[in-house]
């Protein structure tokens, strides 16, 4: 059988759609822990598995000053390494390396931005946060924001809507729970968002 | 912005986060998960009812133990209760789970999809774009199903935010992905294109990559995109860097839209317009003059997008392939990276030149970089780096420099990375085939490839040198002389021996005139190899043996007493005990006439596509090769043999496999090289398939057909007497379809009742590729026949046909109608007459189950009416066929008898005719 097996079937109907995306998303540590992962095409946990298994042997065998692409099955991996994290994308053959370098770099520099120097451990204990961010960046395995600013905005705008729904859960609710907002470093803009979110929210609330 | 107080602190996640951190052991972490599972699990199934917060915490931890990569499998219910919360750190996190952990679990899905629909319809932009992206990334065929006609209405909304248009437009990108036939194209595509124009970089971003697929799926509707992006471009590159704020990436304005925008482009040819296409080529200079001006930052992220953009440039000039100039300069510019300290550049420069030298424009301007490629071949340290240049080789490769770099791959050979060993060889054994202008250096170049890199030639390789030197007298003599003097290094490998002992038992009395190659030296030099070799090859050679008797009669007696011993008579293996058996009892009786005869020298192999080409297709995929079809005619001279079918047919009469394989043991060395003939080409007659035809009744999509080659399936949706059939055909083979056209055929009486109109397909399928066809349909009156689609390809030089009966039938055009009992049996007497009904008692070919049973009728396209007929057991439907004519009413009624294992079907409608064919159709399905 020629397309036996799911894996078969999916590669079979990636040809069929003939695009240029992004397959996958791995960020893995040193150690070969795997931090975080995305998956833009539909695979079973088992294949995933397999997948992140092999692709981090691969990447974690070569060496520092080797070129950041290589081909693995029918794939082009780009990867980069930054402190100790593995960044790695797995892109088609007829896709655009060195953007897809920089779209790893532009991720990384979100984080950066958002944790303030990032480093592993943000990842770890923060990691649906480096999630949203991704979200906001790539969307179906391609570019949907590139500019700094306009990710980090809808980020923080989320966030500001989290802890007012904290905060106001917290008037309603009568208890002082979690931080005191004034620790937060905001500018007077920061302050004129989370009081008309308030409103806001009070009057569909009410 | 001290950032990490971002986020609502969930303690308790930390603390297990720190935990687990902390564990010394995997055995201990295990331990510390599981008692947490335990825990989580508890507090799901406790009677206290949660609280969002809880909730949430313990999502996220099921989510981090996932992310750890441990099995999870519960918590999916709790998710989607906060993905439907109200409150925004809830709903983040439910989407987050569900986005993370389902795949496409179908149940799930559909329980979340009135919470996405409640969220698409908010109209606040945060919960929207959630909603969206949890579309995106799931991306499953229910989600299509659900949002597919939603989400155009959202990007193109004058009112839609411009955050929550980037989201609709790239997830509407991966449904079209998952399930193309369910976005439907409209008015709204025309309002897409202008997206290209829109004042928001980002939108436009987003915009570009939705484009560029849609127009691969229907260049067509999408041309428009072409002069948009052509003057986007044309803004982008001339602008000053600044001019894009935050779009400016490094100095390098909008680099992520550039790439997409040209490769955009590349779904078209070059525009038409001239003024259009003089804009496009001014963009392209630019791009090109923009690489040779000092860098603006010594960051390789400036360089890093810059060249980005110029590497997508030159991928849009390769795909024009039409102006001498740009190509020329695209590749002086990648020669001057061939040499760049990054590596980076240098893979990407050696890659791209490679699509280069197969312009006839640019081929030579390539070939001036050879020694520079030689040299990386050397001297690189990376070895995905020197399999680029492995490729480059072979793609620059003609007959003017065939010599040298066959010389030099050969050299790379010996010492080159175990993991690219066979693909090298492959490539050395087709330039070697494909260039030789004398055929004594192409035999010489194998038998080099066997002696470097024995293991790594496969059986294609030594299969094809001797169809070459059969199917070519002038190189006998020479492939003899040289094989024998091979063999005589005390140590050549076993694929060696194979070849030797096949040309000396064919040609070996080409050189027995020299004393230092007479037939009793030929035959002692096979037979001191002959012990140190497997099953196969000692096969090979004691049919090698039996053609020395024939040739040289003087050897017989020596050869009859090695046949005759015991450890050939009497060997373990059961062919080799055979072949001696009979060659032995051969020799003994037959008269040198029969003898001559019998093992007269083949005859030449028919022309086929080399074995060797079809392998490195097959490992490689076939877009990166150079056509071998100049060189098929080289050596077998004509190729319109590829087509006879005669020669085809004479092919079992070959006289070594005929009667010297005497016994076909999947083992014998001699079947093997059977084996290479058995893709005969000849013109096969066409194939008609009807088979799963009946499986269509009761659904619309599946596989039609199937064999070999081809793979066809169909999607097909019906609308009162309006059809669409998506049909998808799969090229199952590593060789690309040629010529590939469709037809629709009804017979006359067909013509008049059903339409069938069918949108141009492809006429080139690549290898492993699919291509859809759409089939528009119209029901002008009732029917029973069912239009043949017509198939015809060339594969490998075969023209293949086949047909193929469509499921059209007329039940397709059912529109179900619900009824109450009362209307369902008024109507029922009024359609009393006798030949507006039809009743067929009929045995059971299947298990009789009621859910089963349901499903068909429900297939079928009947509305199911529950609690008409006074018997439980029984079925009752009601529906309408649709014609362009008339409207058909139609009620059923179906009495499954379990006992006997019959069922009694009554059908009643106004039209007789129709009554007949929806009774034949449905009899059959159960």
């Amino acid at each position: 059988m020629v397309y036996g097996g799911s894996e078969a079937a999916h590669l079979f109907r990636r040809k069929f759609s003939a695009l240029f995306m992004m397959q996958f998303m791995l960020l893995f540590s040193r150690q070969g822990k795997l931090r975080l992962q995305k998956w833009y095409v539909p695979l079973s946990d088992k294949e995933k598995k397999k997948i992140t298994r092999e692709l981090v042997q691969t990447v974690l065998a070569r060496k520092p000053k080797m070129c950041s692409f290589l081909e693995w099955r029918d794939l082009k991996i780009v990867y980069k390494r930054y402190a100790s994290l593995y960044f790695c994308c797995a892109i088609e053959d007829q896709d655009n390396e060195l953007i897809t370098l920089e779209i790893i770099h532009r991720y990384v520099e979100l984080l950066d931005k958002y944790f303030g120097s990032v480093c592993e451990l943000d990842i770890i204990f923060n990691f649906e946060k480096a999630y949203f961010i991704l979200d906001e960046f790539l969307l179906g395995g391609e570019a949907q924001e590139t500019s700094k600013k306009n990710v980090l905005k809808a980020i923080e705008q989320a966030d500001l809507l989290q802890e007012n729904i904290d905060f106001q859960m917290r008037l309603f609710a009568g208890r002082q729970r979690c931080r005191d907002p004034s620790q937060r470093a905001g500018g007077n803009w920061t302050h004129i968002n989370t009081f008309s979110i308030i409103v806001i929210l009070l009057i569909i609330t009410l | 912005m001290p950032a990490v107080s971002k986020g609502d602190g969930m303690r308790g996640l930390a603390v297990f986060i720190s935990d687990i951190r902390n564990c010394k052991s995997k055995e201990a972490e295990v331990k510390r998960i599981n008692k947490e599972l335990a825990n989580i699990r508890s507090k799901f199934k406790g009677d206290k009812a949660l609280d969002g917060y809880s909730k949430k915490k313990y999502v996220c931890k099921l989510l981090f133990i996932f992310l750890l990569g441990h099995d999870i499998d519960f918590g999916h219910m709790e998710a989607v209760n906060l993905l439907s919360s109200n409150k925004y750190t809830e709903k983040q996190i439910g989407y987050l789970f569900i986005s993370v952990l389902v795949n496409s679990n179908s149940e799930l899905i559909r329980l979340i999809n009135n919470a996405i629909k409640n969220d698409l319809a908010s109209r606040n932009a945060t919960f929207m774009n959630l909603a969206l992206h949890c579309i995106a990334n799931v991306g499953s065929r229910e989600m299509a199903e659900a949002f597919a006609s939603d989400i155009p209405r959202i990007l193109v909304a004058g009112d839609t935010m411009d955050s929550v248009k980037q989201s609709a437009a790239l997830c509407l990108l991966r449904l079209n992905r998952t399930s193309p036939d369910l976005v439907p194209m409209g008015e709204w595509t025309a309002r897409v294109v202008h997206l290209l124009n829109d004042q928001h970089l980002g939108v436009v971003t987003a915009a570009t990559s939705l484009i560029t697929t849609l127009a691969q799926k229907s260049p067509d509707d999408f041309k428009t995109s072409v002069s948009l992006a052509v003057a986007r471009l044309s803004r982008i590159v001339t602008s000053a860097s600044i001019d894009l704020q935050d779009y400016t990436y490094y100095f390098v304005a909008a680099p992520w839209l550039s790439v997409k925008l040209l490769r955009l482009l590349q779904c078209y040819p070059p525009p038409e317009d001239a003024s259009l296409r003089s804009r496009l080529s001014e963009c392209l200079e630019t791009i090109l003059n923009k690489a040779q001006e000092p860098p603006k930052s010594k960051k390789v992220q400036h360089s890093n997008a810059k060249n980005a953009v110029l590497f997508e440039a030159i991928a849009l000039i390769i795909h024009h392939d039409s102006e001498p100039n740009l190509l020329v300069r695209a590749c002086n510019q990648l020669g001057q990276f061939l040499q760049h300290r990054e590596t980076n550049l240098r893979y990407l420069a050696l890659e791209s030149m490679c699509t280069l030298a197969s312009s006839e424009f640019s081929h030579e301007a390539v070939k001036t970089h050879i020694e520079t490629v030689i040299s990386a071949l050397k001297t690189e340290r990376d070895v995905s780096v020197r399999q680029r240049a492995v490729d480059l080789l072979y793609a620059m490769c003609d007959r003017s420099n065939s010599k040298q770099i066959v010389a030099e791959m050969l050299s790379y050979l010996e010492t080159a990375d175990y993991s690219i060993r066979e693909e090298i060889v492959l490539k050395v054994a087709i330039l070697a085939e494909k260039y030789a202008v004398d055929y004594t250096w192409y035999v010489d170049t194998i038998l080099n490839l066997i002696r470097i890199a024995g293991d790594y030639v496969s059986e294609e390789v030594w299969y094809r040198v001797i169809q070459i030197v059969i199917n070519r007298d002038d190189v006998q003599g020479y492939a003899a002389k040289t094989v024998f003097e091979a063999l005589q290094a005390p140590a050549c490998h076993e694929n060696l021996v194979k070849v030797g002992g096949y040309i000396l038992g064919e040609f070996g009395n080409l050189i027995a005139g020299d004393p230092r190659s007479s037939p009793l030296v030929q035959f002692n030099l096979l037979h001191s190899k002959f012990h140190l070799c497997s099953v196969p090859t000692r096969a090979l050679l004691l049919s090698a043996y039996i053609k020395f008797i024939n040739l040289f009669p003087e050897v017989k007696g020596t050869i009859q007493d090695v046949l005759r011993s015991d450890s050939q008579l009497r060997n373990a293996d059961v062919e080799l005990q055979q072949r001696a058996v009979e060659y032995l009892r051969l020799s003994c009786i037959a008269s040198t006439d029969i003898l001559a005869t019998v093992l007269e020298e083949m005859p030449p192999f028919p022309e086929r596509e080399s074995s060797i080409l079809a392998k490195l297709k097959k490992k490689k995929g076939s877009s990166k090769l150079p056509d071998m079809d100049d060189s098929r005619k080289n050596v077998n001279g004509s190729a319109e043999h590829a087509e006879d079918a005669e020669v085809a047919s004479k092919v079992p009469s070959h006289t070594f496999t005929d009667n010297l394989s005497v016994n076909s043991a999947p083992s014998s060395g001699a079947s093997l090289l059977v084996d290479v003939f058995s893709d005969f080409s000849s013109a096969a007659p066409t194939e008609s398939s009807d088979e799963h035809f009946p499986r269509f009744v009761c659904k619309n999509n599946g596989v039609i057909y199937e064999n070999q080659l081809l793979q066809i399936g169909l999607k097909s949706e019906y609308r009162q007497n309006l059809g669409r059939m998506y049909v998808f055909y799969g090229n199952k083979t590593s060789t690309q379809f040629q010529s590939f056209s469709t037809s629709v055929s009804s017979n006359d009486v067909l013509c008049s009742q059903l339409n069938v109109q069918e949108k141009p397909v492809d006429p080139l399928i690549e290898a492993g590729a699919q291509v859809q066809q759409i089939l528009n349909i119209e029901c002008v009156s009732d029917f029973s026949d069912a239009p043949v689609l017509n198939i015809q390809f060339r594969y490998g030089g075969t023209l293949q046909n086949i047909a193929v009966k469509l499921p059209v039938m007329l039940n397709k055009f059912f529109q179900p109608t619900e009824m109450t009992s009362q209307d369902f049996f008024q109507r029922w007497k009024q359609l009393g007459a006798p030949q507006q009904e039809v009743q067929k008692i009929f045995i059971a070919k299947n298990q009789m189950d009621t859910d089963v049973t349901k499903a068909k009728l429900l297939g079928f396209g009947v509305a199911l009416l529950d609690g008409v007929d006074p018997n439980p057991v029984n079925f009752v439907g009601a529906g309408i066929i649709h014609t362009k004519t008339t409207q058909v009413g139609c009620l059923l009624r179906l009495e499954p008898n379990t006992q006997a294992q019959m069922y009694r079907l009554t059908l009643r409608t106004s039209k007789e005719s129709v009554s007949q064919r929806l009774c034949e159709l449905l009899s059959e399905q159960f």
